[in-house]
């Protein structure tokens, strides 16, 4: 086991990018414990960073102008956004493995009625797409994952049926066919567990795009309804103040950008690793 | 063959205790350890070695191109006095090319798509003379005359998709020697050829040898081959070279017991005895069987039976349809026309559940010992898998497969392992005991001893006697090489161009061919006649 570990811990990218992403998931795992305080209390309005706190302890971030700690915000603020992230890009890569696998395997009429598909989808511009998906059915939890699906699982689908159409003619997946094994078997035995290596990489990249995308919804006031905390409705809601009060919106902006950069340096890492067992083998 | 000691000249090229490095952590500590030989003008020294003998790397170390993760530890590499080891970058850019020149395995890879051959010949001069354009241009023309190439102008205007891959190779070859440099380096040059072709491009070689004086390293895997081309031999093994000699010296009088073991190896064009009459019944019927790529007719009327306990070969070069036969017995592909009966079914007729069903009568050990395993499943689940398939129960399916790692000669151990534990020629026993899990009646092996080495190809080749005999199978063997289908057939069938042109007992089509093609594909075995 620790054989297996041990090239992913000692890369720099990955232990680099995991690390920054482990702290994420460490800080809105143990919310309750970390945040100093309440994100929803009102304690100073608009104070600067490094502000000693009426009832004691420090004001570390400041505060914003409803006079709520903005570290406890972040924190709090990490839920939502790796929460949610990872749940819309899951279920968008449930929804593009389980389409690319059948176009790619299949191939022939599903192939060219689901590639059809995928090509309109991927001709909108995301943004654009994300924003009227979400002015129609409305900004809930639910409906940023659904947009994310909508999204995003034509990208992945792209991705999962290139990988199958190229596993597909390997003679292991031939063997399966002639040993009489049903499609669905080869495609989730045979086929799958062989694309993950190029899958995960690309797991981590969506995942900060996700991340991105959920800051955008929030800073074009399409995100979640407040007040829950959100990095990009803070940005939002800071932006006109941001010329006196910068802290109201860079803290958020570092959070997201980190995150992001997280997630990036990771998905290069594991790229780097795939890549060079695959000239070890 | 030429078999004199090397002239009295001075050697062009001397290896002297050249030993290189892998990394850390690689199964041994050097790729080639204290390798001394010295290359004369006018002869051909063939380096012999299984796949991981070193001689790939010994060869890329005289073109200082080590690849990468190696090094040169110690030793030198002279070329008429001068040291290749210790050469800059910029004195190998200049050597190679002019005094040291490399032919290798793949020919199609070594040519750039993009340029007409002719431009890419050409570009030897350019880069390397200060020649007018009218004297590249009939330099270019003479070579490609030297090579025996068949219309030369209309290949000279060809771009490399449009010649066979043994033009190819000649084409390679030309450049190699457009600068006549002293020293050629062949590295498997004739391994991607068919066998006719290869023959055609070994003689080519020689004459070279003969008409231009270069001293030629010619790598191999292959003993026929050396057999047909050697002046002197040197075997490797593990990274060292374990004997070096003339070629009737090594050929006839081996010194070290590994080059007798491979000698050994070698499989012999003289056909399996003949076995008790053959009148058991029909495992596999293939009649009046055609199948088109577009226009082009793959299979041409093919008509052949397979009895129980019997091993039927296919000999073919590439494009004579054997692969596409074998594909459309186990319906990988439907053939456009024919029908095919196994153990009395009509298997052609089979859809869908019905088809799945009865897929287990024929099964297929493939090619690639690498490709045709799963490489993110043990062994034993692969096994036991198509145990279940053909109807077992779960535990039954592990005892199973447990029996066939034993009947394979694999440890029980093997079970849990994962196919990267194991050598080439453990993933083919892998291969055929996955086969044989499903209690098929009939057995095809598509060049399934091809990718193996030669002692592991016979030891594959045993195995597949002995199941044959203890299980009485019926095997359709299908292969390129005579020698091996002479190992093991009770009957050889013959394909050219999609159609049968011989068939009949092994020792007939061996020893008294009726067919003008199939005595050519005797004519071509590497080797004949010395080994």
């Amino acid at each position: 086991m620790i054989r297996l570990v041990r090239p992913y811990l000692t890369h720099p990218l990955v232990a680099v990018g995991g690390a920054v992403t482990l702290l994420w998931l460490v800080l809105a795992l143990f919310a309750p414990l970390l945040a100093p305080f309440d994100p929803l209390k009102t304690i100073l309005p608009l104070a600067r960073p490094l502000t000693p706190a009426p009832g004691g302890g420090t004001l570390w971030l400041g505060t914003d102008m409803l006079g709520r700690d903005i570290l406890s915000r972040l924190i709090y603020g990490a839920r939502t956004v790796v929460l949610y992230s990872t749940l819309a890009t899951l279920s968008a890569y449930a929804v593009g493995i389980a389409l690319g696998l059948s176009a790619g395997y299949l191939r022939g009429r599903v192939d060219a009625a689901l590639s059809f598909l995928a090509n309109v989808v991927l001709s909108f511009p995301v943004l654009v797409l994300y924003i009227v998906i979400i002015v129609v059915i409305g900004a809930s939890p639910l409906n940023i994952i659904l947009a994310v699906v909508f999204s995003s699982a034509p990208a992945i689908f792209r991705i999962v049926r290139a990988l199958t159409i190229d596993i597909a003619t390997r003679d292991f997946v031939q063997v399966a066919r002639t040993q009489g094994e049903g499609s669905l078997r080869i495609m989730l035995v045979d086929i799958l567990p062989n694309a993950t290596g190029p899958l995960a990489v690309d797991f981590c990249l969506r995942l900060g795009y996700t991340a991105i995308t959920i800051g955008t919804l929030g800073f074009l006031g399409l995100g979640l309804p407040p007040p829950t905390p959100d990095w990009g409705t803070m940005v939002n809601e800071g932006k006109a103040m941001a010329i006196a009060f910068p802290h109201l919106v860079i803290f958020p902006c570092i959070a997201i950008s980190s995150l992001m950069l997280g997630l990036s340096l990771l998905a290069d890492g594991l790229k780097e690793l795939s890549e060079a067992k695959g000239r070890g083998a | 063959m030429t078999t004199q000691t090397p002239s009295s000249d001075t050697a062009i090229l001397t290896i002297d205790g050249l030993t290189v490095a892998l990394p850390r952590g690689a199964d041994r500590r050097h790729a080639v350890k204290g390798a001394s030989l010295d290359l004369f003008p006018r002869e051909i020294l063939c380096v012999v070695g299984e796949s991981g003998s070193g001689k790939s790397v010994l060869s890329a170390a005289l073109m200082g191109a080590v690849p990468k993760g190696l090094a040169i530890e110690s030793g030198r590499i002279l070329l008429q006095g001068k040291d290749l080891a210790l050469a800059s970058e910029r004195e190998l850019t200049r050597i190679r090319g002019r005094d040291i020149a490399m032919i290798f395995q793949e020919p199609m890879s070594a040519l750039n798509p993009a340029l007409t051959v002719g431009e890419q010949i050409e570009e030897m001069f350019v880069l390397h003379t200060d020649l007018a354009a009218e004297a590249r241009r009939a330099r270019t023309r003479a070579l490609v005359e030297a090579m025996h190439l068949p219309d030369p102008d209309r290949i000279l205007a060809s771009y490399p998709h449009e010649l066979s891959g043994g033009q190819c190779q000649r084409v390679v070859i030309a450049m190699a020697l457009a600068l006549d440099p002293k020293v050629l380096i062949a590295d498997e040059p004739t391994t991607a050829l068919d066998v006719t072709t290869q023959a055609q491009v070994l003689k080519l070689i020689r004459e070279l040898k003969d008409s231009h004086g270069h001293g030629i390293l010619f790598i191999t895997h292959d003993f026929g081959v050396v057999a047909d081309i050697a002046d002197r031999i040197a075997v490797m093994r593990g990274g060292e070279i374990v004997e070096i000699g003339t070629a009737q010296q090594v050929l006839t009088q081996p010194a070290h017991d590994y080059t007798r073991a491979l000698i050994a190896a070698v499989p012999s064009l003289t056909p399996r005895a003949p076995r008790a009459a053959r009148t058991a019944e029909p495992v596999l019927e293939i009649s009046n069987l055609e199948h088109h790529y577009g226009r082009t007719k793959a299979l041409n009327d093919i008509s052949l039976t397979l009895r129980r306990g019997e091993v039927v070969s296919i000999v073919g070069e590439s494009g004579s349809g054997k692969s596409t036969l074998a594909k459309a017995a186990i319906r990988l592909i439907d053939p456009t026309g024919g029908a095919i009966s196994v153990s009395g079914t009509p298997f052609l007729a089979l859809k869908g559940g019905a088809l799945r069903q009865k897929r287990r009568l024929i099964q297929m050990v493939f090619q690639d010992p690498v490709g045709s395993l799963n490489p993110r499943r043990t062994v034993g689940e692969m096994i036991a898998r198509a145990a279940i398939l053909s109807g077992a129960s779960r535990a039954e399916a592990i005892r199973r497969a447990e029996d066939l790692l034993d009947l394979v000669g694999l440890q029980k151990s093997a079970y849990h392992r994962r196919p990267a534990a194991f050598s080439g020629g453990q993933r083919q026993r892998v291969g055929i005991a996955r086969a044989l899990a499903m209690h098929p009646e009939v057995l095809i092996a598509d060049e399934s001893v091809s990718a193996l080495d030669v002692s592991v190809q016979a030891q594959v080749l045993e195995l597949l006697k002995s199941l044959q005999e203890k299980l009485n199978l019926g095997i359709l063997f299908i292969t390129h090489d005579l020698r091996v289908a002479a190992q093991i057939s009770d009957e050889i069938v013959v394909m050219h161009k999609g159609r049968i042109v011989e068939k009949g007992p092994a020792e007939a089509v061996l020893l008294a061919p009726k067919d003008a093609y199939t005595r050519s594909l005797i004519d071509a075995a590497p080797g004949r006649g010395s080994i």
